[in-house]
């Protein structure tokens, strides 16, 4: 959290943050004139320097109060800008420069620059770069002008991205992405225009000593919501989403869906937890969720109807960011006020281990689909045998993510789990529940997909680089180890929230959504199944076979709806509907 | 009411009266033509809001490039008009409009009841001209306090080129941008092509200088000078410069990239990242200035040009 | 009515013109038309907060000033990417059309929504 009174003077080591920001744009700028084959070896060189900026920042936070400012120009705010780095800042930084850095070594392959320059190669480590400067802008940015800089600076990144194979199907993903991005930014915008009207100045520590319950902060904050939240696509807001994070190449796929999201995200927390601490209120928060508890319904039931393994774990992205939403109720009290620092931490973990997690995925399905040439989930049996690091590398990765112990994502939810249960909100605990076992539903049917052995051997088609596999691998299992590492220092974790590893409690905790996960995969997924012709599932049919009509019935139902909102018009209409909605609740609250 | 009130509500109506027609009008070529009206009847607003400087970049690059920009894309898509399928359902159409005007009338309404005495940030940017010898407050903002924004702005500038370029054909990577022109070479065009860039170079050089202290700078400067190329493109006396060409890639980062190099001297040897040493702090700011008229001028006419669609060979 | 009062509903009618643009016009450059038009909107909004703010001998605060200019020059780019995506997709499938399905199928789908 930000200091109770605004720092107003560099910290020592406060020269890394400007590093954070200064070495990933000098790499755009030096690839962008070096080009040819030099462009990877720019970004080669930039990653590890990167890499170690993260991690000098995460080593000097706790010793320097867990504060880190820096005053650009040494001009203090309201008029300058300051950066800040709190143990928010310093996780997500970590956490980017480790996903980009895996990214990089997984792109290496596919991404090999030629003697005389190529257009992909040119455009995707340059972008890269610029993704990562602009990822490091938004996490430590002390100024709300500034961060809409760096929003766009990080949409004129993703976009082109999405594009790079130029077919026409990623061109209008590309340029629906562009558009509504731009909508957001804009609302963001206006936001801003409010505030400085209001209160004279951006900077986010000034602005939270600042603010009062005005309703002109009430609107501006709506609108900035809003618009972080179309930049972010949550449900209803997601129309872009599948298809751009589907469509790009699976290096840009990983980073889009890891961290891209994380983005907006992390400015709408800056925005609800420290420029204006608990004003927007709990009615507000509960909408909020309400939103992520849709996501998670639609995002996981549609990604179990996908054919498409690219598309599935796009939209198990988009139940995932849903998932991201369940903490602001829980963060407030029963008083309405801000009172518990555990679920935000909560929360931030979840985005965390769902980054190293996600990443790891895609960047498996990425080497399944250049091995099979394809990425149907109907024909991936016998993949385990031909492509064992890829499916291992999914499996943890899945496994991580639906929380298993130890994972980041387990240990999130216990402090979530224990926030409902403080604040006396059960229904977002049987929330949280569903959506784990519905994470665990889809990575279980790709699962018994991939592990079933196959009538005839699988031809590849393309290498399979064993750096590609080594990478996701990495990834997945830091995200599986996530939950031990010492959060305490950076985030208001209690340490002994994830203590009990193992004993009956913690085996039932891992029963639960796995038996829940192959039940709601049985239901739901309309695919024949490769055990389909087996005895057992012949009985087990008969016994269900009526509900799981129904259930398919449901999620076609289900599938239909997400087609509407996903019309240019229906989501436009849902993000004015949604900033409307937000402002009122926030203006009955106050 | 005094003749300025009606003056200022004549000019509200005609830029609101422009709006609608942009929006409602059906054919995509009008509405292209009433935005660029718009853009300049609103560049009047800013000079009645005391704003020359916004003023000056609302009519150069929103309005002027900006519509150069959209006339040309709606001229090529002319024909797709009668393939596009149709509009929305009268429902969403009035949906969309009342929650649009729901929010416009909330923003009117927190406008109007912004606090008063507003809080300002100008004694403040007076209080501190003096450590760049500047005394354009807005060149001081842009440059001095605000650096950092002006900074990352420069590579959204960047990546906007690389997002361009990136669309190219992967046989066309490394070759020229856009059409080549032809025109009569003793027609209309090309003697304007001839006539007015000595001209309109001097200007926006001029633009630029006297934005240290007048209401002007880099970013009108560099709109002036890249009109004034594509003016030269579009007579066919010049062609673009092939994307590969090592001379186009160091003007296109010479801004960002002089801008860095003196923050980081401020870093290593000064007081803080982008901070200026007192005594040289208008010739530093002025020479980074210079590098981001190139820049900007270039970038912004690679911008209207397009992505790479020919070979470098003629 | 002063000055403020005046352009600061102009400034709010032209957001609300640029989002009804912007979601229910089906054509992708009408759609960047319309976001031009509300930036220029949300700009002008700046430009109020900026004649408020007039003191020390200035008639607009110059700091949302700044911010301005360098969002007509974000404001800017943006529409050229658009631009340049749109015709590439122009070129490339013949049609503008945002909606994935009414491309796909030949037959136009009007039952979306």
């Amino acid at each position: 959290m930000l200091p109770p009174a605004p720092a107003l003077v560099t910290t020592a080591g406060g020269f890394l943050l400007v590093l954070s920001i200064v070495v990933p744009v000098a790499g755009v700028l030096l690839a962008f004139v070096l080009g040819e084959r030099y462009v990877r070896q720019v970004a080669s060189t930039v990653v590890p320097v990167g890499l170690a900026i993260a991690f000098a920042v995460l080593v000097l936070l706790p010793r320097s109060d867990g504060h880190l400012v820096y005053l650009l120009g040494a001009w203090p705010p309201p008029l300058g800008v300051a950066l800040r780095a709190d143990g928010l800042s310093a996780v997500m930084l970590a956490t980017t420069a480790v996903v980009i850095c895996a990214v990089a070594i997984f792109a290496a392959t596919d991404f090999r620059p030629q003697s005389v320059e190529a257009r992909a190669p040119f455009a995707f480590w340059i972008l890269l770069l610029a993704i990562w400067g602009a990822l490091n802008t938004i996490f430590i940015a002390g100024d709300l002008f500034t961060l809409y800089v760096a929003l766009e600076l990080l949409t004129f990144a993703a976009v082109p991205l999405v594009s790079l194979d130029g077919r026409a199907e990623t061109l209008r993903a590309a340029l629906r992405y562009l558009l509504f991005a731009l909508l957001g930014s804009v609302l963001y915008l206006m936001g801003t225009a409010l505030l400085y009207g209001l209160y004279g100045t951006l900077d986010i520590a000034l602005l939270s000593h600042r603010v009062n319950a005005d309703s002109g902060v009430l609107i501006a904050a709506a609108l900035m919501t809003t618009g972080l939240l179309a930049k972010t696509a949550l449900f209803p807001l997601h129309l872009w989403l599948p298809p751009a994070h589907a469509g790009a190449p699976a290096a840009a796929s990983a980073i889009l869906s890891a961290l891209v999201v994380k983005g907006s995200f992390f400015i709408l927390v800056r925005l609800w937890f420290d420029v204006m601490p608990g004003l927007p209120g709990l009615a507000a928060a509960q909408l909020l969720a309400a939103l992520g508890a849709g996501a998670i319904l639609f995002g996981s039931v549609v990604a179990l109807r996908q054919e498409r393994l690219k598309l599935l774990i796009a939209y198990s992205t988009l139940a995932q960011i849903g998932y991201l939403f369940l903490m602001f109720p829980l963060a407030f009290g029963a008083s309405g006020k801000l009172e518990s620092d555990q679920a935000l931490a909560g929360g931030l973990l979840q985005a965390v281990s769902h980054a190293t997690a996600k990443a790891a995925m895609f960047m498996a399905v990425g080497s399944i689909y250049a091995g099979l040439g394809h990425d149907r989930i109907t024909g991936l049996c016998g993949v385990a045998r031909a492509l064992p690091l890829s499916v291992l590398a999914f499996a943890i990765g899945g496994i991580a993510l639906m929380g298993v112990q130890p994972s980041g994502a387990s240990f999130a939810k216990e402090l979530l789990l224990q926030e409902t249960a403080r604040t006396g909100q059960w229904w977002w605990a049987i929330v949280l529940q569903a959506g784990g076992m519905f994470t665990t539903a889809y990575v279980v049917l790709v699962l018994s997909h991939a592990l079933a052995p196959s009538d005839q051997p699988i031809v590849l088609v393309g290498p399979a680089p064993l750096s590609r596999d080594l990478a996701a691998l990495v990834l997945a299992l830091c995200s599986l180890f996530l939950g031990l590492l010492p959060w305490d220092s950076y985030l208001p974790a209690p340490s002994d929230a994830a203590s009990k590893l193992f004993g009956i409690d913690a085996l039932s905790k891992l029963l639960l959504p796995v038996l829940g996960g192959a039940a709601l995969a049985i239901l739901l997924s309309p695919w024949p199944h490769p055990l389909g012709s087996s005895a057992a599932w012949k009985a087990l049919m008969r016994v269900v076979g009526p509900l799981r009509r129904g259930c398919l019935r449901f999620g076609s139902l289900i599938e239909r709806g997400d087609e509407v909102l996903r019309q240019w018009s229906a989501a436009g209409i849902s993000l004015l509907l949604v900033s409307l909605l937000l402002a009122a609740s926030m203006l009955a609250a106050n | 009411m005094n003749i300025a009130t009606v003056f200022e509500i004549a000019l509200a109506a005609v830029v609101l009266g422009l709006a609608i027609w942009t929006i409602a009008v059906p054919d995509t070529y009008s509405a292209t033509v009433g935005f660029i009206a718009y853009g300049l009847l609103v560049a009047l607003i800013w000079v009645r809001l005391d704003a020359v400087d916004v003023a000056l970049t609302e009519a150069a690059i929103g309005g002027g490039l900006g519509g150069v920009l959209l006339l040309g894309a709606a001229a090529r898509l002319r024909d797709t008009e009668a393939m596009t399928t149709e509009g929305p359902s009268l429902i969403v159409r009035l949906s969309a409009a009342i929650l649009s005007a729901s929010i416009a009338a909330a923003l009117a309404v927190t406008i109007l009841l912004l606090p008063d005495p507003a809080p300002t940030l100008a004694p403040a940017v007076v209080a501190n001209a003096g450590a760049t010898g500047m005394t354009n407050p807005v060149t001081n903002v842009l440059m001095a306090f605000r650096g950092m924004d002006t900074m990352l702005e420069k590579v959204v500038l960047l990546l906007a080129i690389v997002g361009v370029w990136s669309l190219a054909s992967d046989q066309a990577w490394g070759g020229r941008p856009g059409p080549r022109h032809q025109a009569d070479p003793n027609g209309v065009l090309a003697f304007l092509a001839r006539l007015l860039p000595p001209a309109g170079i001097v200007v926006g050089i001029y633009i630029l200088w006297t934005g240290a202290d007048h209401p002007g700078g880099a970013f009108q400067g560099g709109a002036v000078l890249a009109s004034m190329w594509l003016l030269v493109i579009m007579a066919g006396l010049v062609d673009t410069p092939p994307v590969r060409s090592r001379w186009l890639r160091l003007i296109l980062v010479a801004g960002p990239g002089l801008f860095l190099a003196v923050g980081l001297g401020g870093l290593c040897f000064g007081s803080a990242f982008l901070a200026y040493p007192v005594a040289f702090a208008k010739p530093l700011i002025l020479s980074i200035e210079v590098a981001m008229l190139l820049t900007i001028a270039t970038t912004l006419g690679l911008l209207l040009a397009g992505a790479p669609e020919r070979s470098a060979e003629r | 009515m002063s000055a403020v009062t005046v352009f600061g509903l102009c400034a709010a009618a032209a957001v609300g013109l640029g989002l009804y643009g912007l979601i229910a016009n089906p054509q992708p450059l009408r759609k960047i038309i319309a976001f031009n038009l509300l930036g220029s909107g949300v700009f002008l909004m700046f430009g109020i907060v900026g004649r408020r703010g007039a003191a020390a001998g200035f008639g607009n605060d110059p700091v949302p000033q700044a911010l301005v200019i360098t969002g007509v020059v974000v404001a800017f780019s943006a529409t050229a990417l658009a631009i340049a995506l749109l015709l590439r997709l122009f070129q490339i499938a013949g049609s503008t059309t945002l909606n994935s399905r009414a491309a796909a199928s030949a037959r136009s789908d009007p039952s979306g929504h």
